[in-house]
């Protein structure tokens, strides 16, 4: 599969990749390597692993990073209540320390976690793995392992190697800077807002009921509303929930009413300064010029 | 006409193109290995690489990690690859190849033979040319070096040193004991599951000893923002230094500059070669020892790069002396935004503790509300003194 017929196939699916995004993908997927994707929040970055999942017709996996994030989360964990009542079962039935301890470190006892899973699939599945810079050093450490060999160590199991190479995909915004040794091993891509023809025709994918006039403005007042000073610019969501709140309003022309386009700027526009920011005459200037 | 680059004739092939290419990138300082080489070449086999467009997209992908790179690669395929058509000599670097000079650069000692050198040729300690003609040229060299602000000359390595050490000790004072995982410890607030059962096993399933797990240290992480505006270039030397050894002992360490503008110099501070590093600092900070912006560039900084580096457990160290011609208002709001982060703010102004300091600057009045500590301080010792301070914060 050429690069562009992956841009093809996400089309179908409903996501606009850019170029420069389509042709990492396809490297992604035939070089079998991981790819990570940097880039505001709102510009379809979790997406791209949603979409990939769809268009190679496998499994999505997704592990969601969080500050303390560890291994028992990520990787595997015993099931300790169950360890603790089969031990307790297998005193009474006078079975020997040996055959206990072999019997509650097996597979049985295993809880799978999402990184585990990922690469003990038959058929390989799309691994997101969200917001890796939430996750601290010690936890980037674990994912080299795993992204450089595919195989897992559990000291009492032994390790486990891969099935089949699952596609791995990172997403990071910003929340600090990832090791060099974590960017080495992936594809780079950094995932901007969209231009003004790309997010329309995005909107157009997602809202196909649309009128184009109003599709039209929808773009050019979020496009021109991204370049104030705004403390959060509005993403590719918003955008879809901007439009999907207007056409509920039965809104035909931005400019029409401003009351009405004031309110619905709740969901663009989410922090309390930068509502305070845009008033209604800002807004309609916007409008104006959208228009 | 094509504006691909022609190749000299005895260039042996794409993949030593392909490797000439990643080196040019090397030398404009992207971090790569052997292996992205083979990488690129495989990663060119998967797109139409006679399109420079596609080739371009591919190896951007593989080489690059980070958005400063990303931004400036376009610039560096065009360079290498799309030179409007001129023959491009030297594909493949000779392996006899010696001096590397930009390599190791070191001023130390390229001037020690200049010393001896000239003394060996004024043998009868002359009054004549040769005394004058000597003098003439230092003074030139030190003309040009005033004009262009070389840091260099502010900054020497023994002061690097010395700042280094004291970097070590404040970087090790800031200790956080935040961390939210969980080490298995001998003390601890919870208990380590896992060998609790492990244990238990010997004692048919009864839990007698319990292991407890705890939440470990963790050092913090220290943002430098240092003003080289006309007011400090008095007391560049001290911070300057120190900045260099703060990023020389502390990897996880983030320096910037500002005057009116700021500048991240983190990456040009983590050279390995110490003069180098100013070398490339000094190329930076374009500008230096003139105007000052303080409230402009903290706020650019709380809006950027804060937004990247800058959380929890982060210090931000402002070295200024709060002479600023932004409006006082300003101030509090940059820091207030800067705050939001959640870090502490650690301001060292030299001029704190004159006489009438207090009245002149009110940008430092403004600031204050917004400051965990304010302190003194315009030598290294001063800034060692800071030790316990840091420790309290």
């Amino acid at each position: 599969m050429a690069w562009n017929d992956l841009q093809d196939a996400m089309a179908g699916h409903g996501y606009v990749a850019s170029d420069d995004l389509s042709v990492a993908l396809h490297l992604a997927l035939s070089l079998g390597r991981p790819i990570l994707l940097e880039g505001a929040a709102g510009v379809g970055k979790t997406e791209v692993a949603r979409v990939l999942a769809a268009v190679q017709d496998t499994r999505l996996l997704r592990l969601q990073c969080y500050e303390g994030l560890d291994a028992a989360q990520a990787i595997y964990e015993w099931n300790y209540q169950r360890q603790l009542l089969s031990i307790r079962a297998a005193a009474e039935d006078g079975e020997t320390g040996a055959s206990v301890e072999a019997r509650i470190f097996s597979e049985d006892f295993l809880l799978e976690r999402p990184l585990l899973a990922a690469i003990r699939q038959d058929k390989p599945p799309v691994l997101l793995i969200d917001e890796i810079d939430r996750a601290d050093e010690e936890f980037e450490a674990y994912l080299l392992e795993i992204l450089a060999d595919y195989q897992i160590t559990i000291p009492e199991l032994g390790t486990i190697r891969a099935v089949t190479r699952p596609i791995v995909v990172l997403t990071a915004n910003g929340t600090r800077d990832l090791s060099d040794a974590l960017r080495r091993r992936c594809l780079y891509t950094y995932v901007d807002y969209p231009d003004r023809a790309t997010e329309l025709a995005i909107l157009s994918a997602r809202c196909p009921e649309i009128e184009m006039k109003l599709a039209g403005q929808i773009i050019g007042f979020v496009q021109k509303l991204r370049k104030e000073e705004l403390e959060k610019a509005p993403g590719i969501a918003e955008t879809l929930d901007f439009a999907a709140a207007l056409m509920g309003l039965g809104v035909a022309d931005l400019t029409d009413d401003p009351a009405v386009l004031q309110a619905t700027l709740t969901t663009l526009l989410k922090t309390q300064s930068d509502q305070a920011s845009i008033t209604t005459e800002v807004a309609q200037r916007i409008a104006g010029r959208a228009a | 006409m094509s504006r691909v680059t022609r190749f000299a004739a005895r260039d042996p092939g794409p993949a030593a193109r392909v490797s000439g290419f990643l080196a040019h990138l090397r030398e404009n300082g992207l971090r790569l290995g052997v292996a992205e080489t083979e990488l690129a070449l495989t990663a060119l086999t998967q797109v139409d690489a006679a399109v420079p467009v596609q080739s371009k997209r591919a190896l951007r992908a593989v080489c690059t990690g980070c958005r400063e790179d990303a931004d400036r690669f376009d610039d560096l395929f065009d360079s290498f690859w799309l030179n409007g058509g001129r023959v491009k000599q030297k594909i493949v670097p000779s392996k006899g190849e010696t001096a590397k000079d930009h390599v190791h650069s070191s001023r130390v000692a390229q001037g020690a033979p200049a010393t001896g050198a000239g003394e060996a040729t004024a043998p009868d300690g002359g009054s004549g040319a040769s005394e004058g003609d000597g003098l003439g040229k230092l003074m030139a060299t030190e003309v040009t070096n005033l004009m262009k602000k070389d840091l260099r000359d502010l900054v020497r390595p023994e002061d690097i040193l010395a700042a280094e050490r004291v970097a070590l000790r404040l970087g090790a004072a800031l200790r956080d004991r935040r961390s939210r995982r969980r080490k298995a410890a001998r003390k601890g607030d919870r208990l380590h599951f896992r060998r609790v059962i492990r244990q238990s096993l010997a004692t048919g399933g009864q839990p007698f000893d319990l292991p407890k797990k705890h939440r470990p240290d963790r050092l913090r992480k220290i943002a430098a923002i240092c003003d080289v505006s006309g007011s400090m270039s008095v007391y560049a030397q001290v911070f300057l230094a120190f900045l260099a050894g703060l990023m020389r002992a502390d990897q996880t360490a983030d320096a910037y500059l500002f005057h009116t503008r700021l500048v991240r110099i983190t990456h040009a501070l983590r050279d390995r070669d110490a003069l180098r590093a100013l070398a490339r600092m000094s190329l930076m900070a374009d500008g230096f020892a003139g105007g000052s912006k303080i409230s402009h560039s903290i706020g650019r900084f709380a809006d950027t790069h804060a937004k990247r580096f800058v959380d929890g457990r982060t210090v931000v160290l402002i070295l200024s002396d709060g002479f600023d011609t932004d409006p006082p208002a300003a101030m509090s709001a940059a820091l207030s935004r800067l705050r939001k982060r959640g870090c502490k703010v650690i301001w060292l102004n030299p001029l704190k503790g004159w006489r009438d300091y207090e009245a002149t600057a009110q940008g430092m009045a403004a600031a204050l509300p917004y400051i965990d500590l304010f302190k003194a301080a315009n030598t290294l010792e001063e800034l060692a003194g800071l030790e316990p301070e840091l420790v309290r914060l």
